[in-house]
């Protein structure tokens, strides 16, 4: 009996402290839109194949169709094929946000833990990792991105790796320079005083309390590596056309920009809503789950 | 992976006990000497304390900023932060162990259950982002080796020791006053029963009123636990109030060491008489303070003989140059001053 109100109270514990993030959350109103927007794109995402057909709506052209202005038929308009802007954005968001949230998990996977190794050993570690890690700061990332692109060649998986591997020196950054200052807090001296090993502290204390740059930060990831990829496709580095990925859709409407500028307006409004809702939400849940702000 | 850590949290207690010679008192510290070396200069911040604490009994370590105390009790729990500290040359003994023989593993394993601390500022000695609960589990987690349901519960009890709502167990540090957050740093340091505790000014970030309680509860809970305690503060109310011993500290040695009797009524060094005399006192109440004058020596900069003798009104030439002589005035009591080489020599308070 005794057994099963502890484990009940240590299980409240956790509930409670998700059921207040959520709380806490749900206050902020331009993250809980930004919330439903995002969650709709990757629900879009995710069906796009239910959706659209991509041999039908995204791939077949039709001549007569060309460069038709956005009406009730096409809310989007058509492009130079003739094909439904609409359906060719809503399926570019597949390749949009996975290019995006990849990109950035793979970032954190590795800029992470060799940042809060070398913030939190320090001395010649730290020299030497931060060196290394120096030489692919001082490439400008886009040119990082495409010198690998054009190595690799293009595919999608490429251009994820390409763009993973231009935003690990800033989580590495990030959070070695977080953990540097974490680390000097009375509170990891008094963990290490209750005899707590070095990988706990890191773990329990340090990481938890470099979380909310470190999520900025990826949440400004996503946006940018949504931009870099649109931008690399734009100049053809990105993903190979057809497919209808955004950055390839406003490199397409370059040719007809004087005659048909909705095939420019609609993905770049896509691309601009998306990293916005994304930055949204990344600064709602900072918010959140930083105890300290609570009210 | 916690097969892992049980097998070597096992080892580490096997070797332990292995290393663990006889030994009386609770803590022997001998010629300890701590430094803080930076390209540009070196900071002298222990240079040669000795001391030796019995079981159950209350030291009181005193002396201005800056005199060493808090690097003495780190170097206690071989936690000097490395680089820039160095601990040049001493031994620390704790409930037998040589604190400075042992490996990173069994290090942890002896601080919080044998050796705890409580830190100064509970403002900042608590994460802000664990709750209360889940960090007085913690050490409980790592020494007793309960689940984390079990911890749980025994962090509810030490609440309630501490006399907070074991209810708030899942609250965290902010919701806490600055009272009540010294509370819970006492929790986490008593949470495994260790039996020396190491308090560094717990009462000095707080007012008043709430010294007086956490005092009271200190003193009932060393009590209670059978603790040797050792008391890093400059209050000399609290020392009268909790002490058994006194250790004055200067410049990173020991000035004068006694009992608490002996060092308050029947003080010998000029320095803890300048330590008295800057206390207000309450039989005459127009009396101006009388406090020391004059700074601490830079402790990167000591210059001969005595650290003090610039600021006391004994010094004489002997004082500045050579080796402070260590006068003995019983067995537990002995100042360093080397005025009392003149037999004639005394101080003016008690006289």
């Amino acid at each position: 009996m005794a057994k099963k109100q502890s484990s009940a109270a240590a299980a409240s514990v956790k509930q409670n402290r998700a059921l207040e993030v959520w709380k806490q959350f749900r206050r902020n109103k331009g993250a809980m839109v930004g919330l439903v927007i995002l969650i709709l794109l990757i629900l879009i995402a995710i069906f796009a194949d239910v959706i659209w057909d991509y041999e039908q709506d995204i791939i077949a052209t039709n001549s007569k169709a060309r460069l038709i202005s956005p009406c009730a038929e096409h809310p989007f308009g058509t492009d130079n094929f003739g094909r439904d802007m609409l359906a060719r954005i809503g399926y570019g968001t597949r390749y949009s946000l996975i290019i995006g949230f990849s990109s950035v998990v793979i970032g954190l996977l590795v800029g992470v833990p060799v940042g809060a190794a070398s913030g939190y050993i320090g001395g010649k570690f730290d020299t030497i990792l931060m060196r290394f890690v120096d030489t692919f700061t001082i490439i400008p990332s886009l040119l990082m991105t495409i010198i690998l692109v054009s190595i690799m060649g293009t595919s999608m998986i490429n251009l994820i790796i390409a763009l993973s591997i231009s935003a690990i020196p800033v989580f590495t950054r990030i959070t070695r320079a977080s953990v540097m200052v974490t680390r000097n807090n009375d509170y990891i001296e008094s963990a290490r005083a209750i005899g707590a090993p070095t990988t706990t502290i890191l773990l329990k204390h340090v990481l938890p309390n470099c979380f909310s740059p470190i999520l900025v930060q990826a949440t400004l990831r996503v946006g940018t590596a949504i931009i870099s990829a649109a931008g690399l496709s734009y100049i053809g580095l990105g993903v190979p056309l057809p497919t209808p990925e955004w950055g390839a859709l406003l490199s397409a409407s370059k040719s007809f920009l004087t005659r048909a500028q909705h095939m420019c307006l609609f993905p770049g409004l896509a691309i601009m809503i998306t990293v916005m809702v994304i930055n949204l939400v990344g600064d709602g849940l900072r918010d959140a789950l930083d105890p300290k702000l609570k009210r | 992976m916690s097969i892992f850590k049980k097998l070597t949290r096992g080892n580490s207690e096997e070797s332990l006990e292995k290393k663990r010679q006889k030994m009386d008192a609770a803590v022997e510290v001998e010629n300890l000497v701590v430094q803080y070396v930076t390209s540009s200069e070196t900071v002298e911040a222990v240079n040669g304390i000795s001391f030796s604490l019995a079981k159950k009994h209350t030291l009181g370590l005193v002396g201005e900023t800056g005199a060493g105390k808090t690097t003495a009790m780190l170097a206690l729990m071989n936690m000097v932060p490395d680089p820039p500290g160095v601990v040049k040359s001493g031994t620390v003994k704790v409930n037998g162990l040589d604190m400075r023989q042992l490996t990173p593993a069994e290090l942890q394993n002896v601080r919080g259950s044998e050796i705890a601390m409580i830190f100064q500022d509970p403002m900042t000695s608590l994460n802000p982002v664990m709750s209360v609960g889940e960090q007085i589990a913690e050490s409980i987690i790592l020494h007793r080796h309960l689940s984390e349901k079990e911890a749980l519960e025994e962090a509810k009890k030490m609440l309630a020791m501490v006399g907070i709502d074991p209810n708030r167990v899942g609250e965290y540090p902010h919701q806490f006053s600055g009272g009540m957050r010294q509370r819970v740093g006492i929790a986490i340091a008593l949470a495994c029963n260790p039996t020396v505790l190491i308090a560094d000014e717990p009462t000095s970030a707080l007012d008043v009123t709430i010294q007086a309680q956490i005092l009271r509860m200190m003193k009932d809970l060393k009590e209670k636990n059978d603790t040797s305690l050792i008391m890093i503060t400059h209050d000399l109310g609290v020392v009268a109030e909790l002490c058994d011993e006194v250790a004055v500290m200067y410049a990173g040695r020991i000035v004068e060491y006694g009992t608490l009797e002996e060092v308050f009524n029947q003080t010998k060094h000029p320095y803890t008489e300048g330590l008295f005399n800057s206390l207000p006192n309450i039989n005459s109440r127009q009396q101006k303070l009388q406090p020391i004058p004059g700074l601490m020596p830079d402790p990167a900069n000591l210059p001969k003989g005595c650290a003090f003798a610039d600021r006391c009104a004994y010094a004489t030439d002997a004082c500045r140059s050579g080796d402070v002589h260590i006068q003995h005035f019983s067995d537990t009591h002995y100042a360093a001053c080397s005025a009392y080489l003149d037999p004639a020599f005394h101080i003016q308070r008690g006289y």
